[in-house]
């Protein structure tokens, strides 16, 4: 059961029937798919990020496996707001919220397809202010406080939907990141993205990716995103989404004890395909029960009590 | 299942080991590979050609841990691939994907040009199981037929047959490989039809099942970049090439006929035409 009542999540105004969400970048490219997530048992799901602009990937390969995670830099494909605002109509009866994924290369560019994805029908906005490896998007934006006001701002001012910031672990201060983001009245934070990356292949002595630098994801950076998240919990008041490695119903828990209202799976689904959102909710459950938990609210942040 | 991609998704440096010319734009690639081998008729390898690119390939052939994949020229990767010499590197990850399942014991074969690839180990295998089979290839012309020796040299065991078409006739019957098919199934009675080659023959041969209420297995190809199922590239409806198929059955086929043949994802995740 992926909707018992103990698992219900009110997270920045929408109604979640458990915590899992689809991370962004994973599937969430056509309605159909985003349509067999929620089918699956996710409480939410995100969509791929999405610019103003379509915009081709890079040349394979664009994700490779390590022993400890995936490594990926597929480059940001996506058809464009205006097209993929048909794919956001057609998921008007959608059983979860939808969450539009959005990126650009200024805070008129976010403001201007959160836009459009609120028209299309969208329950919430994400900004992916984190992007690892698409120069001028990423980095570049991500590791600026200045800049992620002004972008929340932006966007704050063109929806009325809540808005979530995805933040990058690429920094040296990540909790400077969020209280940016929430002086200037964003909903949520999404912590985090993926952790800068690179292999080589020692045979052919050249980077496997085509774009040399990627993200890495998996269960090697959970440790460091649940550190961040149990950081910026101590800092802000807004719900924290929790993402990094989240494979196992005892992640899923170990991000909410650290402070996170809900969370994100995305590698695990290579390895546990769709199921894995039934799984983890399971678990949960199981957890909340043998703990006589009466919500899975209660536990979040419960890591930090003295 | 959980988790069973994990050792074979991980890339593997291999070097060419033989290339066999099988038409002016099609080359037969046979590496080393433990993993590959282990590959059931239908599944798929991605191929890394270092510094240009990796992409999706059919396995066409195993003996012992040799593994080919046959490959057409139609852009700078294959191109590439096919320039590539005996003992250069490669790198290769797979197999992936599901496979054709063998069902009945008389099977119609329609493979479209390159289409043919995966079917050639499909073919052995039937052979083996002792499956009465029949092969029908079709291309534009004599030049672009492949495996006619290798279906030749199959043709000498029992209860196997190879058909050939071209569009002009140099060889064998002239006219399309599906008008073939269609005549097969209006005389004869066949538990099961595999597909592969070009997706308007594919849907062609989607509909003579029906038409025929035959069985039917097709492997669908689309552009991709993750291979295991999370990248969302490849997707046709609500399945997953890469992970869902690569070979659908006729109920699957029949849930995405508003986009078989018609529509596909591009590298930019936009709708076009196939």
């Amino acid at each position: 059961m992926f909707n018992a009542e103990n698992l219900k999540v009110k997270l920045a105004g929408l109604d979640l029937r458990n915590p899992t969400i689809l991370a962004s970048g994973i599937l969430g490219i056509t309605s159909k798919s985003l349509e067999e997530v929620a089918h699956a048992g996710a409480g939410a799901v995100t969509t791929k990020s999405v610019g103003l602009k379509p915009r081709e990937g890079y040349t394979n390969p664009t994700v490779i496996q390590l022993e400890c995670g995936l490594l990926n830099a597929l480059g940001l494909p996506n058809p464009g707001i205006h097209k993929f605002s048909e794919e956001m109509r057609e998921l008007s009866n959608l059983e979860v919220p939808l969450i539009l994924s959005v990126y650009g290369y200024s805070a008129k560019e976010y403001g201007a397809v959160a836009k459009v994805g609120e028209e299309s029908g969208v329950d919430a906005v994400e900004l992916n202010l984190s992007c690892p490896h698409v120069r001028g998007v990423g980095a570049e934006i991500g590791q600026n406080p200045e800049k992620i006001k002004e972008i929340v701002r932006e966007v704050k001012a063109q929806v009325k939907v809540p808005v979530f910031a995805k933040l990058s672990p690429n920094v040296s201060d990540i909790v400077c990141l969020a209280e940016a983001a929430v002086s200037c009245g964003v909903d949520g934070i999404t912590a985090i993205n993926t952790v800068r990356a690179m292999v080589i292949d020692v045979e052919t002595a050249r980077p496997v990716l085509s774009n040399k630098i990627g993200g890495l994801s998996g269960g090697a950076v959970k440790p460091v995103a649940v550190r961040c998240v149990y950081e910026i919990f101590e800092a802000v008041k807004v719900p924290i989404i929790g993402c990094g490695g989240i494979r196992t119903w005892k992640d899923a828990v170990e991000f909410m004890l650290a402070g996170a209202s809900a969370i994100q799976v995305g590698s695990a689904i290579a390895f546990e395909d769709l199921a894995v959102f039934k799984s983890i909710t399971d678990g949960i459950r199981k957890y909340l029960e043998k703990k006589n938990i009466k919500s899975v609210n209660e536990i979040v942040g419960m890591a930090h009590r003295r | 299942m959980s988790g069973w991609h994990i050792d074979a998704n991980q890339i593997r440096t291999t070097s060419i080991q033989k290339v066999v010319t099988e038409t002016d734009s099609v080359k037969t690639i046979y590496f080393r590979d433990t993993l590959c081998a282990s590959a059931k008729p239908g599944q798929f390898v991605m191929v890394w050609i270092p510094s240009v690119d990796e992409i999706p390939l059919s396995i066409s052939s195993v003996n012992g841990i040799l593994v080919s994949v046959t490959v057409k020229e139609v852009g700078e990767a294959t191109r590439t691939l096919n320039r590539m010499k005996e003992g250069e590197l490669i790198g290769v990850r797979g197999p992936f994907g599901n496979y054709f399942r063998i069902l009945g014991k008389t099977a119609l074969l329609v493979g479209g040009g390159v289409g043919t690839a995966p079917l050639m180990l499909l073919a052995s295998k039937l052979v083996e199981e002792k499956v009465k089979t029949v092969v029908a290839e079709g291309a534009k012309t004599r030049s672009e037929l492949l495996f006619i020796n290798q279906l030749a040299k199959l043709q000498n065991k029992n209860s196997f047959k190879a058909i050939f078409t071209t569009d002009d006739g140099s060889y064998g019957t002239k006219g399309l490989v599906t008008d073939v098919a269609e005549k097969l199934l209006s005389t004869e009675h066949f538990d099961i039809i595999y597909a592969c080659g070009n997706e308007a023959m594919t849907t062609k041969i989607f509909k003579l099942a029906e038409k025929y209420e035959t069985p039917m297995q097709a492997s669908l190809e689309r552009f991709m970049y993750c291979a295991i199922g999370i990248c969302g590239s490849c997707v046709i409806g609500k399945y997953r090439v890469c992970r869902d198929g690569p070979v659908f059955n006729q109920v699957q086929l029949k849930e995405v006929e508003d986009e078989l043949g018609k529509i596909r994802l591009n590298q930019k995740g936009e709708k076009v035409r196939v």
